[in-house]
């Protein structure tokens, strides 16, 4: 091999690249090949979920105390980070308007619209997929690995459809509402950035939320936050009800609902906003 | 009765499970023994319909159990009662919620009608002052008794038990397998129990089904056990020289 690089004929360059290359497409092939299993998997997964409950009251019950758990459980880390959403979007905006011919009261009107097109349902689902997916993964997870989910299977129960709807149902219920309370809190917190950072005055604030309102808007954060609610309750539960054995592979089902939810979150969100504005 | 004929399974290239045949009979309890790794969990697992054996027949009382349509798996699942390893019980429901459980899903029952079932059944797993208490409150023989109380909640007539005496203490294992016996035979059910623990061979085995590397290694009652030569059962049961010696006592007290 030596004797080949003094000739310089480029050999062990070339024969590097082609490991290179096969490793790559290697990956590549590997890459592909999960996607479509899982989506396979998926698509299976889904068609179980499309199937009639068998008891509606117990479902009933069941989403109830998940509502109960979403709900009640996420209102008050919602409500800090919705207060700060607002108050932050008020100080930059108003920093990135001074000394500008812009009127500050549009600081109101920035804030109001993206809180509603944007931060509250983006960033409250995102947040939510990190402690309501996260939770609904490991509970799921914890299910399928203490053998419950084998258990309800031998009695002919529907596991996937009976672990399932009723934490949708009360995503679909509970995240809008919390997605709503959000916006408020925020445009809330940006007028109250008002009254501590003396960077403009109240009136110049209402004055802004009051101009240029579109209701429009307010269907597409109903629009987003439902459609959010979707992605990461149904992701969050996929991955807990394909756990692997032992506390390492529940802790990476709970990353990855994590992490696949904000990422679906997103590539939901830009879709939304192409089609629909 | 519950027949199982040549069944195969095998993850793919590793084979678990080859031409097992075997029976397992009504009011008797029926065990599946053998070293961790012998395919024991994966012939429970097939026989209640968890996994799908790559070829044989199961027969329950003569249905055909994997050519069941979806309804009528439905009806016969609904007379199968499981006893998990773990307990299998939902930690965030009480004991009345998870013994009630299957209640709720498939019967009609009245509250009041659910909730006498429940204390029927706590009595006869000999608990009380449960009802409502979560799972992690109980200690791991009260959990099993639980995980007992809602196999039988539905009157199955088919009851599978999964290491049962795991976990356990010696006097405790030996109180879950006197009850399980009991249940058993007061309600002519068709146990099948997968266990390695040999207290249990020896006390309730009425009939014996030792698995070796995914094969039958021998099969036959308890007492064919004892005056067995055949190697293979007697180096599983018989694992200690203290137990030989036993064996051995035994015979000759029995001369």
């Amino acid at each position: 091999m030596r004797s080949k690089d003094i000739d310089g004929d480029g050999w062990e360059e070339r024969h590097l690249m082609q490991k290179i290359s096969t490793f790559v497409a290697m990956n590549i092939a590997r890459i592909i090949e999960h996607f479509f299993f899982q989506l396979g998997q998926w698509c299976q997964w889904m068609w179980m979920l499309a199937s009639r409950p068998e008891k509606w009251s117990v479902y009933y019950r069941e989403a109830v105390r998940q509502a109960d758990a979403i709900g009640i459980g996420s209102l008050p880390v919602v409500f800090i980070i919705s207060v700060f959403f607002g108050a932050v979007t008020a100080v930059q905006f108003s920093y990135q308007i001074s000394g500008t011919f812009v009127p500050n009261y549009y600081i109101g009107y920035i804030v109001r619209d993206m809180s509603i097109i944007e931060l509250a349902p983006t960033f409250t689902c995102m947040l939510l997929a990190g402690k309501v997916g996260a939770n609904i993964a490991t509970e799921i997870g914890g299910m399928r690995q203490k053998e419950i989910i084998d258990a309800m299977e031998v009695m002919g129960i529907n596991t996937v459809a009976f672990l399932v709807w009723p934490r949708l149902v009360a995503a679909l219920l509970v995240i809008p509402m919390l997605v709503v309370i959000s916006a408020g809190v925020s445009i809330v917190g940006g007028f109250y950035t008002s009254i501590w950072g003396n960077l403009f005055t109240a009136s110049e604030y209402i004055l802004g939320l009051h101009s240029f309102f579109e209701p429009y808007n307010v269907f597409i954060m109903l629009v987003k936050a439902v459609v959010f609610a979707f992605l990461l309750t149904t992701i969050s539960a996929y991955q807990g009800y394909f756990v692997g054995t032992g506390s390492i592979e529940l802790g990476r089902a709970s990353t990855r609902a994590v992490v696949f939810s904000d990422v679906a979150i997103l590539i939901a969100d830009y879709v939304i906003a192409v089609i629909m504005t | 009765m519950i027949r199982i004929e040549h069944i195969y399974k095998s993850f793919g290239e590793k084979t678990v499970l080859e031409d097992i045949t075997s029976a397992f009979y009504r009011g008797k309890t029926n065990l599946i023994i053998g070293r961790s790794g012998a395919g024991k969990t994966v012939l429970l697992k097939i026989m209640v319909g968890l996994l799908r054996p790559d070829r044989g027949r199961i027969y329950y009382d003569d249905v055909d159990f994997l050519s069941l349509g979806r309804s009528a798996l439905r009806k016969l699942r609904m007379q199968i009662g499981m006893l998990f390893q773990g307990g299998a019980l939902f930690d965030s429901w009480t004991v009345e919620e998870n013994i009630r459980f299957p209640l709720d899903m498939f019967t009609s029952m009245t509250m009041g009608e659910k909730r006498r079932r429940v204390q029927e059944v706590l009595e006869k797993v000999e608990l009380d002052d449960v009802l409502h208490k979560y799972p992690s409150e109980l200690s791991g023989g009260m959990q099993k008794r639980v995980a007992i109380a809602r196999a039988i909640v539905m009157n199955p007539r088919y009851l599978f038990c999964d290491e049962p005496n795991s976990g356990l203490d010696p006097k405790t294992a030996l109180i879950i397998d006197q009850l399980i016996s009991e249940i058993t035979r007061k309600y002519n059910i068709t146990t099948v129990i997968n266990t390695h623990d040999m207290n249990s061979v020896m006390q309730i085995g009425d009939t014996i089904l030792l698995l070796q590397g995914g094969r039958i290694a021998w099969q036959g009652t308890k007492d064919e056990i004892l005056h067995s030569k055949d190697e293979t059962i007697l180096n599983f049961i018989f694992a200690s020289p203290f137990l030989k010696g036993l064996r051995e006592r035994a015979l000759r007290c029995e001369e």
